[in-house]
């Protein structure tokens, strides 16, 4: 969420109202700049998208009013509108959550992080842990709920980062210097150690690995808020609203350390030029580090809230968020971390939208849910080929 | 790792007398000699035959390798190559079969691996859907042939209702009968030409991407063609679905392959009950070998051509390139379809081999694989791409299962007790990321860097990681066809 | 670079140990018997293929007696072949390559089963399937295929059958996309459509954990009966979710629900769950009480499906061998072995009584309808059977059909 690429274009309706004293004087508070804009933009994000998303859905009914019989499209848009809505952007968080990762490490060192997914799987893998722990020592239903999810993120988070940047340090920093697809397949062999590992360990240990959060018998979690709206209710499940509000606030704090602190300062000058920084005195190999753990931290902890919401884990659990993600990434224009949020609201409630709605259309059906995914990717890179809101940067000759 | 090391004598002091024409000569019938001994001395009944036969495999599957890397008259050399491809390896796969199949399947990924070199190699285009093209060709085939419930099968297009139906007016049934015998390697061309235009289908709207842009994007055609293919069983049935398309037809097997395979058996003293199965299995090889050698040779002929120039300026430099001149759109839809071309030749043979083909064949981790090949082997050349296919395929195929065969016997022999979880055979994928990873740590160039890349990194590194007295050591020697800098 | 040398004089090191130990151990005598498993045992698939490996260990560990007395020597050799196919027939190749390797028992996916098997049935051997339940591993005819397990074309329509029994006169059909659990679900939509039940939607997902977004159609339409067709890993999920967005209707699925592992995931709102299978539950088998025990003593944890099929698919070729054997009176030929197998009659098995028929398929299949009774793991087994139902293969049924003609 640099404030730069994103600040509010000059010449429009709200002109009168920008150029006032008082706004000014207002917009330049770190209240302003550091939770409302980026709330806003949040909010902007997830309505415009809403709005398109329904807006195309109805347009689809007006065309095909009845794809099959007895269902009337528009009916069904209507009754499912805000369930598609709800997981649409509770998945979307967790989407957006493990792109920063990507689009973090890929603004600092231009490579992609293939071994995120993992990282991933091993946030949720730790967040069970820490819930099997309590749970086997008797103890869980004695938390506070709220403060076992702060927990769990907490520690499920500091674990991923730490790993991330161990990862760093052993794989990919003595591979600064090699030919760009070196890392990459170091990558790839992290993958699958890291799978293989946490397999192992799980299969020793509890002898299986499909991981079961133990929050299933917790009524706090479990229980469905039933929301009414209109005629038809809806049943929000507690988790859902728990990853929105966790990363919510963990987005404003990544908007605040990176615009906002001097350590976020240095990541932003080595993204724009590692030599040159390390020259005016910024501890390069310090800054990469704490790249890779925020970005290892964003991922573990998506992953914790993806298992607290799902419930069941396994080491083979990061491979498809990781791939969405980093789709989401690119869609958002790489390197850019306002366009991972977006990216990864966009694709998870395009996904909701077409899981929800496919199955009127029996000749596509939701399997082609990932195909229409990848075509929207791919055409949004054939007009806008570094991505939604990725800067247009020029070869250097 | 052991394999390239041990056809690589560890003192420096042998380089200059085995540069020698005369004795590289030697040492190469020396080897070969000694790894055909290694192979018929395996003892099956033995409790180390696992390991042994660990050991052995690559040491015998590496020799053309070493053939075509030691320094040798050119005539010798060729002479060598195929009475090694002709005779030696038809002899000790029909003694030993699994190593005929290990044979077959290093010549289909030796060959997937140099199309994909071309595209990332070559042009420095990163492909990670590169399996799609793959796909293209092993369906092309085995929808032409299984007997499947497809619609071709309804309609009667495939090629087994045309070889079968006998109600056919003689000129017809002579047409049948051409197209019969030839349909493998006329499929095997249109495969070829399939897989040609889906490649540059694909690349014409990546054109403008770069880098991680093209990466996703071809990793998401990939898995855009798998998903076609598990779903295209309805509304109208192409590819069976999940279900797969099995009892693909084989290629016709020549009536001396079975003679030719029971006259080898009975000179060996072996016993063959069904020498048709053998047969076929060396057809396969021979396909293979073919394909793999005039993949090889392409290759070549296309990396010193004004097109394979045209390709390392792109990779180099692109915006270089333009202003040189380079016609930046055909040269990289030229990479992508000669890339594809390849691997729909390959797909075709593979189908055939495999005679069941499902989406699950045709995964991402598919095309990882092919790409670690390449850059294990060495991005760019030919001889170290086939290399890495070779190494991969054998740790993946061989090397691993045998390990734990092994532990299995020394439990089994009640010498070893380990617990079940511990089994090896569940740690394979740990041992193949710990391989990737170690080989890029150490050798990020791959083993056989190509030679640019080489003096690209030396330049690098000058200071730290290889001295100069003895620049970039193994490698030099294996890649013999080098001159000695 | 001394990382070369290092590893050349390793790799010297022990390319000599390998070969003087191979040149100088040979123990073996010619009355080593080997049975082979091939099954995934690494992967997301290995939870499934690693109890299979060890159900094949410990039938071989309890049943291989007689053959010990006969002076044999009994061993197994467990293969991983990944879920992939090069893994399985390159695996098969080596199979088939061991002469004192007499039978296999594998594989999970059908996927690799019908290539492997060409190797196999290609080298006489004999292949006895615990997991393929796609018809056409046995429709090929084949003498040396064999399966204990039931075919998805008899179990998705049992499913159906008994559906329509309870008066369901809508349902939802999904299915994870693979060859298992597509063609299970195919055949209850086809068997449902004809009893007249109105499947709302079919759909195939790949999405393995967050269902939040394909239960909302789901829920629109409100079916009485949702059927999937997978594995219990992704239908427990599945079933966790669905009941929490608010399903209330039934849950219905094949024999790959049957695992304590369901209950595990799904917790409360498993109960109620109704799967069709061809294992009974133990409650009722009293061997395969006894199977669950000592499998649970050696490995530590509770077999999952498939285990007990493994488990009569060794013993089955255990006791084939010997007959062969017997008939033989010397070490028996892969082919004597092969027909063996096909000869297995009234084979009183834990999963039930085997015949094969002439394509290797059991010629009467018992398959049962079981409802779900607790969310604990640990009450799996006092599932209640609530329908049992005798359906012949394919071919013995065109048998039957012949012999009494149509009146």
């Amino acid at each position: 969420m640099s404030s730069e690429s994103l600040s509010p274009r000059q010449g429009g309706l709200l002109d009168p109202l920008i150029q006032s004293e008082a706004w000014q004087r207002f917009s330049h508070t770190g209240f302003y700049r550091f939770i409302v804009f980026p709330i806003g933009q949040i909010i902007v994000f997830i309505v415009a998208a809403t709005v398109f998303l329904t807006a195309l859905a109805y347009l689809v009914a007006l065309l095909i009013p009845e794809p099959r019989p007895n269902i009337v499209l528009s009916d069904q848009i209507s009754r499912q509108l805000p369930g598609m809505v709800i997981s649409g952007i509770s998945i979307g968080f967790v989407y957006a959550m493990v792109a920063l990762g990507y689009t973090l490490v890929y603004g600092v060192l231009k490579f992609i992080n293939f071994a995120h997914s993992e990282i991933f799987m091993f946030g949720s893998v730790i967040g069970f842990a820490f819930m099997n722990f309590l749970s086997s020592a008797g103890v869980l239903a004695d938390w506070n709920p709220v403060v076992l999810v702060i927990a769990t993120i907490l520690i499920s988070g500091i674990a991923s980062g730490l790993l991330a940047v161990l990862i760093e340090r052993v794989a990919y920093k003595p591979l600064r210097n090699a030919p760009r697809l070196v890392p990459l397949i170091t990558a790839i062999g992290i993958s699958f150690i890291l799978q293989d590992v946490v397999r192992a360990l799980a299969s020793i240990t509890i002898n299986d690995f499909n991981l079961t959060y133990p929050t299933r018998n917790i009524a706090f979690f479990q229980n469905p808020i039933p929301v009414v709206i209109g005629t038809n209710e809806v049943r929000v499940r507690m988790t859902s609203i728990i990853i929105v509000i966790a990363a919510v606030i963990m987005l404003l704090a990544l908007n605040y350390f990176v615009n906002g602190t001097k350590a976020g300062r240095g990541i932003r000058a080595i993204s724009m030029d590692q030599a040159t920084s390390g020259l005016m005195g910024i501890p390069v190999n310090l800054m990469i580090s704490l790249t890779f753990f925020i970005g290892g931290a964003f991922g573990g902890a998506a992953g914790a809230l993806f298992g607290l919401n799902v419930g069941n884990v396994t080491p083979y659990i990061g491979f498809i968020p990781g791939l969405k993600a980093f789709t989401a990434a690119v869609l958002g224009g790489i390197g850019n971390i306002t366009g991972a949020l977006l990216g990864g609201l966009l694709i998870g409630m395009i996904e909701a939208f077409l899981n929800g709605l496919l199955p009127y259309f029996p000749a596509i059906g939701i399997r082609y849910t990932d195909i229409i995914t990848f075509g929207i990717l791919i055409a949004v890179l054939i007009f806008r080929p570094s991505g939604l809101l990725g800067e247009r940067v020029d070869e250097k000759v | 790792m052991a394999t390239v090391s041990a056809m690589t004598p560890a003192k420096t002091g042998f380089r200059e007398i085995l540069s020698r024409p005369a004795v590289g000569l030697a040492v190469a019938i020396l080897y070969v000699v000694v790894a055909v001994l290694f192979v018929f001395m395996l003892d099956r009944r033995s409790l180390w035959y696992p390991l042994a036969s660990l050991v052995i495999a690559p040491i015998f599957l590496l020799s053309p390798l070493v053939v075509a890397s030691l320094s040798m008259p050119r005539i010798a050399r060729i002479v060598l190559l195929v009475v090694m491809f002709a005779v030696v390896m038809p002899v000790v796969g029909i003694s030993n079969p699994p190593y005929l199949e290990l044979a077959v399947q290093i010549s289909i990924f030796a060959g997937l691996a140099l199309g994909l070199n071309i595209v990332v190699g070559f042009a420095g285009l990163l492909d990670l859907g590169y399996v799609a093209f793959f796909a293209v060709g092993a369906y092309l085939w085995g929808m032409a042939t299984s007997p499947s419930e497809t619609i071709f099968t309804e309609n009667a297009w495939t090629v087994s209702y045309w070889a079968s139906n006998p109600d056919l007016s003689p000129l017809a049934a002579g047409f049948v009968a051409f197209v019969q015998s030839g349909a493998f390697f006329f499929v095997m061309f249109i495969g070829i030409a399939a897989a040609g235009l889906v490649g540059v289908l694909l690349g014409l709207p990546v054109l403008r991407l770069r880098g991680d842009y093209l990466a996703i994007v071809t990793l998401g055609f990939g898995e855009v063609i798998r998903i076609f293919a598990r779903n295209l069983d309805s509304p109208i049935n192409f590819t069976n679905g999940a279900q797969g398309l099995r009892n693909i037809a084989a290629p016709p097997l020549p009536g001396f392959y079975i003679s030719f395979t029971e006259s080898i058996a009975s000179v060996l003293g072996l016993r063959v009950d069904n020498p048709a199965v053998l047969a076929k299995q060396l057809l396969f090889y021979t396909i293979g070998l073919v394909l793999l050698f005039v993949i090889i040779l392409v290759c070549f002929r296309l990396k010193d051509s004004v097109i394979g120039r045209a390709w390392t300026a792109i990779r180099e430099d692109e915006i270089a390139a333009i202003a040189m001149g380079v016609p930046l759109v055909r040269m990289k839809l030229l990479a992508f379809a000669s890339g594809a071309a390849f691997a729909g030749a390959i797909g075709v043979l593979y189908a055939a081999k495999q005679t069941f083909i499902d989406p699950q064949s045709f995964i991402l981790l598919q095309s990882i694989t092919i790409l670690a090949m390449v850059i294990v082997g060495g991005m760019g050349n030919v001889k170290g791409v086939v290399l890495g296919a070779m190494i991969i395929t054998l740790v993946e195929l061989h090397t691993l299962p045998n390990l734990s065969l092994q532990l299995n016997a020394l439990r089994n022999a009640g010498q070893l007790n380990i617990p079940t979880q511990l089994d090896p055979a569940k740690y394979q994928p740990l041992v193949f990321g710990f391989v990737l990873v170690l080989m890029m740590l150490f050798r990020p160039a791959g083993l056989l860097p190509e030679k640019s890349r080489r003096l690209e990194l030396m330049e690098r590194n000058e200071d730290d990681e290889l001295p100069k007295e003895e620049p970039i050591s193994d490698a030099v020697l294996v890649d013999g066809s080098v001159p000695q800098e | 670079m001394k990382l070369n040398k290092v590893v050349g004089l390793l790799s010297s090191a022990a390319l000599a140990t390998a070969l003087s130990v191979s040149l100088v151990a040979a123990q073996d005598g010619d009355n080593v018997i080997r049975i082979a498993s091939q099954t995934p045992l690494s992967g997301p698939q290995s939870v499934l293929g690693v109890s299979m490996s060890n159900a094949v260990r410990l039938a071989i560990d309890e049943l291989s007696q007689p053959l010990v007395d006969m002076g044999y020597t009994v061993e197994y050799v467990p293969f991983d072949d990944q879920a992939t196919p090069e893994v399985g027939v390159s695996n098969a190749q080596q199979i088939v390559a061991d002469p004192s390797i007499l039978a296999v028992v594998g594989h999970l996916n059908s996927g690799v089963a019908i290539p492997s098997s060409e190797v196999y049935n290609e080298n006489d051997l004999v292949m006895i399937s615990p997991a393929n339940t796609n018809p056409a591993i046995t429709d090929r005819g084949y003498a040396t295929v064999n399966r204990v397990c039931g075919r998805d074309d008899l179990q998705g329509p049992t499913g159906a059958n008994y559906a329509a029994e309870l008066g369901i006169t809508s349902a939802y059909v999904l299915h994870d996309t693979t060859a298992y659990g597509q063609g299970v679900a195919e055949y209850f939509q086809d068997e449902a459509e004809r009893l007249g039940i109105t499947v709302l939607g079919f759909e195939g997902t790949e999405e393995a954990s967050n269902f939040d977004a394909i239960i909302q159609p789901i829920l629109a339409q409100s079916p009485e009966l949702i059927y999937f067709g997978g594995i219990y890993s992704q239908t427990a999920a599945f079933l966790a979710q669905a009941r929490a967005a608010g399903y209330e209707g039934l849950f219905m699925g094949p024999d790959g629900t049957d695992s304590t592992e369901f209950a595990a995931i799904a917790g409360d709102a498993a109960v109620g769950t109704l799967y069709t299978t061809v294992a009974g539950p133990a409650s009722i088998y009293p061997n395969a009480a006894a199977f669950i025990e000592s499998y649970t003593e050696a490995f530590g944890e509770g077999p999952q499906p498939f285990a007990a099929q493994s488990y009569d698919s060794t013993a089955i070729a255990l006791q084939a061998i010997q007959a062969a054997i017997e008939s033989t009176g010397g070490l028996p030929s892969r082919a004597d072995v092969a027909a063996a197998v096909r000869a297995t009659a009234d084979y009183e098995g834990l999963t039930g009584t085997i015949t094969f028929d002439a394509n290797g398929d059991p010629e009467i299949g018992l398959y049962y309808v079981i409802e779900v009774v607790s969310g604990d793991p640990a009450e799996w087994s006092n599932n209640s059977i609530i329908a049992t139902l005798e359906i012949p293969s394919p071919l013995t049924a065109a048998a039957m059909a012949e012999a009494t003609p149509a009146s």
